[in-house]
């Protein structure tokens, strides 16, 4: 049934006009912008499969009229509105592969280990880096320890210097009578602190990166140095043996993790500085989603660092059993990230 | 000439933020890019947003805090704020519309530069920059409150270069943050347009009638202002344009303001339209007919 006002104006028209486009297309737009609507706020499962067949054909209808307006309109309300609907719809079409919840089991099972295997050689650098850093100190420190000031903040090391006793530094590291003192109840607090804190380092190195990784190296390099002080200071009492698995316990994850975190910052200075046959902003943002992945992987390290360093290393002091979990970890984390899975060459 | 000089210099700044952007179906998508104002603006937003959600989550804390004697509180408490920082940002721009808050106001959003899919690492990796350049003159301003004033030329220069990397947005043509950069991708215009009435209907049935002499003094661009002043309905703004384009054409004050532009709108609207088919786009009144 045709109403009966409809052919007299159909009839009036010339036989193309852009008004007469608008008026024949437009329930296809309202249509688009509905379904676009619904999906923005409840999510493509909202959709009935109906609407599901409609929506890549009304994406189509309406990116058709925008090719027409753009040519033959000169409305400006028109061009904008298919314009911005357009947009809209392509990236909500295009946008969306799949669910949130296969986004992360791929990402635990094979986006985060594949990328920190193709970091594999700034990670080797970055340890280098830290273990060099750690060598420093602790020649310097052994044959010197004037110079331990040098390297570590007072206020950082809370007393455990070359001058403290022996009976003080054992207590730090959680044998003896002073360590019995503590309170255990401000254990969880101690654990927060920590992640948060290491994780905004990490993210700090990493970000530091672009700058042709020098800030990055300068960081890791300072981390070692720290390190390789401490360890001068404990063996020199004939502790080593004992730090090593205070160190041991959550330190095999912690340094892991700012190895990595320094090797992502490392891996977009180096691709900004050698870009290849790529333009250097291609590989600066190829390099970038490679770092980006590892960061969310090193804040999961240091997450699990975190509760070993504020639960693990007060509660447990047996200094071998320290070692076994500190090994345990460090053989996981290794196998998790370098034993070949098969399907992620997909 | 000044004006057409003028003119011109708009349609071509215009066209400097315009990307293209071809979708799968070949047709050009022309994004334009957010300017630095806007996301300025945004960053505010959201600012003031996470401050906002972390005085009322500590609130929050505090009172279960007395309520429960418990400091598990305040591991929470720390956790929330952390994760209420650092992942603000990645988790909105991960949802479907890939803006957060502050950038949904502003009607901008984040896309992929090559055109792909805006992945999760891109993501996570222009948000953990932010880190770097919202916090990096932060901390040198607090260092520098911090020292005396013998190594103030130090903190000054360190400022200076932690400025440079947070204002690096102003030095390229696109807008890009140094984690735009790292990531690969753009922030663009997104705003919703609704869609106006068609004002333009029916050229054929209006009672006045222009000639063609009348009609080619304008181009499109004046055609368009024409069309927002219609759609304004602001009645001073209308006589003032209809009176310009009375003058112009030499037409004696005859009929009301609105009934007059409309007419001539959409007269002129089907004589540019008709040309535009044939190929010829006559941008401004400049341009030769």
């Amino acid at each position: 049934m045709i109403s009966p006002a409809a052919p007299s104006r159909t009839i009036e028209a010339p036989s193309f006009s852009t008004s007469r486009f608008r008026a024949e297309r437009e329930a296809d737009w309202i249509a688009f912008d509905l379904l676009l609507g619904k999906l923005e706020k409840k999510g493509a499962k909202a959709l009935t499969s109906d609407e599901l067949l409609q929506l890549p054909l009304l994406y189509r209808a309406t990116l058709s009229s925008l090719s027409i307006a753009r040519a033959t309109s000169l409305d400006k309300a028109l061009l904008d509105h298919l314009e911005a609907l357009s947009i809209r719809g392509y990236f909500l079409v295009y946008g969306v592969r799949e669910s949130r919840w296969s986004r992360i089991r791929r990402f635990f099972l094979y986006d985060w280990p594949a990328a920190v295997r193709s970091v594999w050689k700034e990670t080797i650098v970055i340890a280098l880096i830290i273990l060099l850093g750690a060598l420093t100190s602790y020649s310097l420190v052994a044959n010197n320890p004037e110079w331990y000031f040098n390297f570590v903040d007072e206020d950082m090391s809370g007393g455990r210097d070359p001058r403290a006793t022996a009976e003080f530094l054992q207590s730090t590291i959680g044998h003896g009578k002073a360590a019995a003192d503590e309170s255990e109840s401000a254990l969880h607090i101690f654990a927060t602190y920590l992640f948060t804190h290491n994780s905004r380092v990490s993210i700090l190195s990493f970000a530091l990166g672009f700058a042709f990784g020098v800030p990055t190296m300068m960081l890791e390099y300072y981390q070692g140095i720290g390190l390789g002080a401490m360890i001068a200071v404990f063996s020199a009492k004939g502790l080593g043996f004992d730090f090593g698995g205070w160190l041991f316990i959550h330190g095999t994850t912690e340094l892991f993790a700012a190895a990595l975190s320094g090797a992502a910052g490392l891996r977009i200075g180096a691709a900004v500085v050698f870009p290849g046959a790529r333009g250097r902003l291609q590989a600066a943002a190829d390099a970038g989603r490679t770092a980006g992945k590892v960061m969310v992987g090193v804040i999961v390290m240091l997450f699990v660092a975190g509760l070993l360093e504020g639960f693990g290393r007060q509660l447990i002091t047996d200094t071998m059993l320290r070692y076994a979990i500190g090994s345990l970890m460090l053989l996981f984390w290794l196998a998790y990230y370098y034993i070949p899975r098969r399907e992620d060459v997909a | 000439m000044t004006a057409a000089a003028t003119h011109a210099k708009h349609r071509e700044a215009d066209a400097k933020k315009v990307r293209q952007f071809i979708t799968p179906e070949g047709v050009d998508l022309e994004l334009k890019i957010a300017s630095s104002g806007l996301r300025l603006g945004a960053l505010m937003t959201d600012v003031i947003l996470i401050l906002v959600t972390l005085i009322l989550f500590t609130l929050l804390m505090i009172w279960i805090g007395f309520g429960s004697q418990s400091d598990m509180t305040v591991v929470i408490w720390m956790l929330g704020a952390f994760l209420l920082r650092t992942f603000w940002f990645i988790g909105f721009e991960l949802g479907s519309r890939a803006a957060t808050p502050g950038k949904r106001l502003m009607g901008i959003r984040v896309v992929a530069r090559d055109g792909g899919r805006l992945t999760a690492d891109a993501v996570v990796a222009r948000n953990l920059i932010r880190e770097l350049e919202l916090f990096l003159p932060l901390m040198m301003m607090g260092v520098a409150a911090a020292e005396d004033m013998a190594s103030a030329w130090t903190i000054i220069a360190g400022l200076v270069w932690s400025l440079t990397l947070s204002l690096f947005l102003l030095f390229n043509r696109d807008r890009m943050r140094m984690g735009d950069l790292i990531a690969g991708t753009w922030v663009v215009m997104a705003q919703r347009v609704k869609l106006d009435a068609d004002i333009g209907v029916d050229a054929a049935a209006d009672a006045m009638s222009f000639t063609e002499a009348e009609l080619s003094v304008y181009g499109i661009f004046e055609l368009q202002e024409l069309e927002r002043v219609l759609r304004g309905r602001d009645p001073r703004a209308m006589r003032e344009v209809a009176d310009a384009i009375r003058a112009k054409i030499g037409r004696p004050v005859a009929e009301e303001d609105d009934a007059f532009l409309l007419s001539y709108y959409r007269q002129l609207k089907a004589r540019l339209e008709r040309k535009l088919l044939f190929g010829k786009r006559r941008e401004d009144k400049y341009a030769s007919d």
